[in-house]
C-alpha cells in the first residue's frame, strides 16, 4: 500500500525524523489559511499523487506570498498531473500540501528497502539527490552506497556514521544523519514498510538536514497490525474496478488490451497474458479468480472484466485442482443468465472434472460460449476472433 | 527416492484441525502420505481423521518421530509455527500459508541459520513425489510417475506443466512449489542442486515469474553445476512495472526483476525456455534425444 508525502512525513516525524512545518489542504481557502499557520516568508505548494516526477509535470510551485498560494493552489487543485509515473492519463489532484519554504544548499539521496537476495533490508544513500535512483543506479553507479543491515541487531551507529563520512558530511551534520537514518530504519522496521524514500534529503541553511520529500509504501500482509498506517489508505488513488474486484478476493489489473483473461492462479494467468501477447493480441486484463473460485466468484469476474468497452473476446482459463471444473462451468451458466455477455467467451477447463465441465457447457447451448481443448487453442481462439472483429 | 520426500517421510500437520489443515490433510492421506498427526495448541489429546493431536511440535515428534511438517496455520501466526517446527527437530518444513508479512520471513531466516531445517515456501503448493507422498494441496492425479523433476514459483501453472509434461509421454519424478512470496526456503538453487544428484531425475522442468532475481542466480548456477538438461519457463512478460500481479513477489521493481532479463540469462546459459507455457512440454519434446541417450 502506498500514501501520500504528507501522511509519510506525519508518520516520520513521530520516530523523530526532521520535516518542515506543512499542512494538507483540500481547498484554495485551506490552502491560504494553512500558510497563513506556518512561520515562513515562502511556501511550497505541492500536489499529493501517488506518483513520483511531480515537480516536473508542474506540481510543485514556490509561492512567495498568500496570493501565490491561492494561485497555486487553484491551479493545482483540481489538475491531471502527468509524470513519468503516472501513465499519460495523469492524476487527478485532490489534495495538495503546503509547506515552509527553506534554501536549499544541497540535496541527497537516502532509502530504505529489502533486498530480496540478502533477505536483509539495505539502506541506499547517495551525495546525489533529488534525482531518480534508478537513473543513478544506471548511470553512475558508484556514487550509490550500499549499506546491508542485519534483522536481529538493527542499523548500528558506527555504520550510520560511517555512511555519513562517505557522503561527505561534517561533524554537526554527521550528528544528524545518524539520528535521522536511525529513526528512518525504525520506522521502516516497526511499520512494516517495504520501502522509504528521501528524495532529497537536504542539507538546508544554518547546517540543517531535512527530508525534504518522503515516500513510503507498505506490506499489504502487514496492515493488520498497523491500522494507523491501514487507515491512511486513499482509495481514490486507486482503481475502482480493482478495488470492486477486491471485495470478491478477485485479483483484478486491467491493462489496454482486448483480449479479457479470466484465469485460476496468479502464475497462470500471467502466463496466460503472456500467450494472448505471443499469438498477436494483446491482453485487457490480469484476473486470478483465486483457489477459492466459486461459481459467484466467476460470475463477478466476469461481469468486471466486460465492464471493459475494449474487451472483444474473453478467454477463461481454469485449470481445476481443488477447484472443480464443473463449479467453473456452473458460474459460467449463471452468470450468462445473469449479466448481458456480448463477446465470445472461449473457455478452457482442464483438470479435475473437466469432462463433466465440458458436458454441462455443451448442453447448456449458450452461443457465446466456444470451447478450447487447451491453452494454445484458447489462446489462438481468442486472439483469431478479436482480430475478425 | 526421487528427492526430499517418499511413502515413509513422517509428517505431521500444523493447523491440523483448522478447514484447510482438515480438508487437505485428509487428501494427502488418501494419496498414501505417511501422517502420523497434527499439532493445533489447545486441543492435545484429541483425535482427529483418525490421527493423534499434539499441543506442541516437540510433543509431537517425540510421539510420533515426525521429520516433516505441513503448515496451513493463519498468516499472522504462520511464522512462529515455522520456528516452532525447527526448534523441534523437524528437517523440511512445507508451507502453505498465503500472506505472511515479510518481516516476519526475515526473522524466520535468520532463525533457521542455526537449525538443521530447510523450508519450502511460504505461499506454495507443496511438494509431490508422484505415487508416493503429496504434502500440500496439489491435484495429485496430475503427477503422473516419471523421470523429470519440477521446481515452480507457481501453483496452478504448475499443474498446467505437470499436465503438459504428462501429455508429452513423460512423468514427473518429484514436483516442488517453492513459493510466490519475496522471502521464501528453498529456491530454484537448492533443488537443482538435488535434481542433479538424484539418479531417478533426468531433466529439470524450472518454471519463474518476474520479481526479484533467483532465476537470474540459477541460470548462474546452471551455467556452472548442471549437467542434466534443463527447461524454464518465465511468466509477466506482459506484466506491467510497479503492480504486483497476484503473488506478493511477483513485482517488477524500477526496470528490475523482468521476464526478459531472466529469459535472457536463462537462455545464455543453455537452457531451453519456452516462448509460451503452452510449449512448456513441447520444450521438453524438443531434448528427448539427450534424454534417452543417458
Amino acid at each position: 500500500m502506498n500514501i501520500h508525502e504528507y501522511q509519510a512525513k506525519q508518520i516520520l516525524k513521530e520516530y523523530g525524523v526532521p520535516v518542515l512545518d506543512g499542512y494538507v489542504a483540500s481547498t484554495t481557502q485551506e490552502a491560504v489559511e494553512a500558510a497563513k499557520k506556518l512561520k515562513s516568508s515562502v511556501f511550497v505548494v505541492k500536489a499529493q499523487i501517488h506518483a513520483g516526477g511531480r515537480g516536473k509535470g508542474g506540481g510543485v510551485k514556490i509561492a512567495k506570498n498568500f496570493d501565490e498560494v491561492y494561485k497555486y493552489a487553484k491551479e493545482i487543485l483540481g489538475m491531471n498531473l502527468v509524470t513519468h509515473q503516472t501513465g499519460t492519463k495523469g492524476k487527478h489532484v485532490n489534495l495538495i500540501y503546503i509547506e515552509s519554504g527553506a534554501k536549499i544548499i544541497k540535496e541527497f539521496y537516502f532509502g530504505i528497502t529489502l533486498d530480496r537476495f540478502l533477505e536483509k533490508p539495505v539502506i541506499m544513500a547517495s551525495a546525489e539527490g533529488g534525482v531518480e535512483i534508478e537513473k543513478l543506479a544506471e548511470e553512475t553507479p558508484e556514487k550509490i552506497f550500499k549499506l546491508v543491515i542485519d534483522p536481529l541487531f538493527g542499523l548500528q551507529e558506527f555504520q550510520a556514521r560511517n555512511l555519513a563520512y562517505k557522503l561527505g558530511f561534517n561533524n554537526n551534520q554527521v550528528k544528524q544523519f545518524v539520528k535521522f537514518a536511525l529513526a528512518v530504519y525504525e520506522a521502516y522496521m516497526q511499520k512494516d514498510a517495504n520501502l522509504v524514500e528521501i528524495n532529497p534529503l537536504a542539507l538546508i541553511e544554518d547546517d540543517k538536514l531535512i527530508a525534504l520529500d518522503a515516500k513510503m509504501s507498505f506490506d499489504d500482509n502487514a496492515l493488520y497490525r498497523n491500522l494507523d498506517v491501514a487507515k491512511m489508505r486513499d482509495l481514490s488513488e486507486e482503481d475502482s474496478a480493482e478495488i470492486e474486484a477486491a471485495k470478491y478476493s478477485l485479483n483484478y489489473i486491467k491493462l489496454s488490451g482486448n483480449v479479457g483473461c479470466m484465469v485460476n492462479g496468479a502464475g497462470l494467468a500471467m502466463a496466460t497474458m503472456d500467450i494472448i501477447k505471443h499469438k498477436g493480441g494483446e491482453p485487457a486484463n490480469f484476473l486470478d479468480v483465486g483457489g477459492g473460485a466459486s461459481p459467484e466468484t466467476v460470475a463477478k469476474g466476469m461481469q468486471i472484466i466486460l465492464e471493459d468497452k475494449n474487451v472483444k473476446a474473453l478467454f477463461i482459463n481454469i485449470f481445476g485442482g481443488i477447484v472443480r471444473c464443473d463449479r467453473i462451468a456452473n458460474g459460467i451458466i449463471e452468470a450468462t443468465q445473469n449479466i448481458n455477455i456480448d463477446v465470445p467467451v472461449i473457455v478452457r477447463l482442464d483438470g479435475t472434472n473437466a469432462e463433466e465441465a465440458a458436458e454441462l457447457l455443451k448442453k447448456s447451448g449458450i452461443k457465446q460460449l466456444i470451447s478450447a481443448q487447451d491453452l494454445n487453442e484458447g489462446a489462438e481462439k481468442a486472439v483469431e476472433i478479436v482480430k475478425k472483429s | 527416492m526421487s528427492i526430499l520426500v517418499n511413502r515413509d517421510t513422517k509428517v505431521i500437520v500444523q493447523g491440523f484441525t483448522g478447514k484447510e489443515g482438515s480438508f487437505h490433510a485428509q487428501q494427502c492421506i488418501e494419496y498414501g502420505t505417511n501422517i502420523l498427526g497434527g499439532v493445533t495448541p489447545g486441543k492435545g489429546g484429541a483425535l482427529h481423521l483418525n490421527k493423534p493431536v499434539f499441543n506442541s511440535v516437540e510433543e509431537a515428534v517425540k510421539a510420533t518421530g515426525a521429520e516433516l511438517s505441513l503448515i496451513f496455520v493463519p498468516p499472522a501466526f504462520a511464522a512462529n509455527s515455522i520456528m516452532e517446527a525447527a526448534d523441534a527437530g523437524i528437517r523440511l518444513v512445507v508451507c502453505i500459508t498465503e500472506g505472511i508479512p515479510v518481516k516476519d520471513m526475515i526473522m524466520v531466516k535468520q532463525f533457521l541459520k542455526n537449525k538443521q531445517c530447510s523450508l519450502i515456501g511460504p505461499n506454495c503448493p507443496g511438494i509431490i513425489t508422484a505415487d508416493e507422498a503429496k504434502i500440500g494441496i496439489m491435484p495429485g492425479f496430475v503427477f503422473k510417475k516419471g523421470r523429470i523433476g519440477l521446481i515452480s514459483k507457481s501453483g496452478t501453472l504448475t499443474y498446467e506443466a505437470a499436465n503438459q509434461i504428462v501429455n508429452a509421454g513423460f512423468g514427473i519424478s518429484t514436483a516442488i512449489g517453492i513459493g510466490g512470496d519475496p522471502i521464501i526456503g528453498y529456491s530454484f538453487i537448492d533443488l537443482l542442486e538435488l535434481f542433479e544428484k538424484d539418479e531417478q531425475t533426468d531433466a529439470m522442468v524450472m518454471i519463474g515469474e518476474i520479481g526479484g532475481d533467483l532465476e537470474i542466480k540459477a541460470a548462474e548456477y546452471i551455467n556452472n553445476n548442471i549437467k542434466k538438461p534443463v527447461v524454464a519457463f518465465i511468466a509477466g512478460q506482459t506484466a506491467p512495472k510497479g503492480k504486483r500481479m497476484g503473488h506478493a513477489g511477483a513485482i517488477i521493481a524500477g526496470s528490475k526483476g523482468t521476464a526478459k532479463e531472466k529469459i535472457d540469462a536463462l537462455k545464455k546459459a543453455g537452457v531451453r525456455v519456452a516462448d509460451s507455457a503452452a510449449e512448456i512440454g513441447l520444450s521438453l519434446n524438443e531434448i528427448k534425444h539427450i534424454l534417452i541417450k543417458k
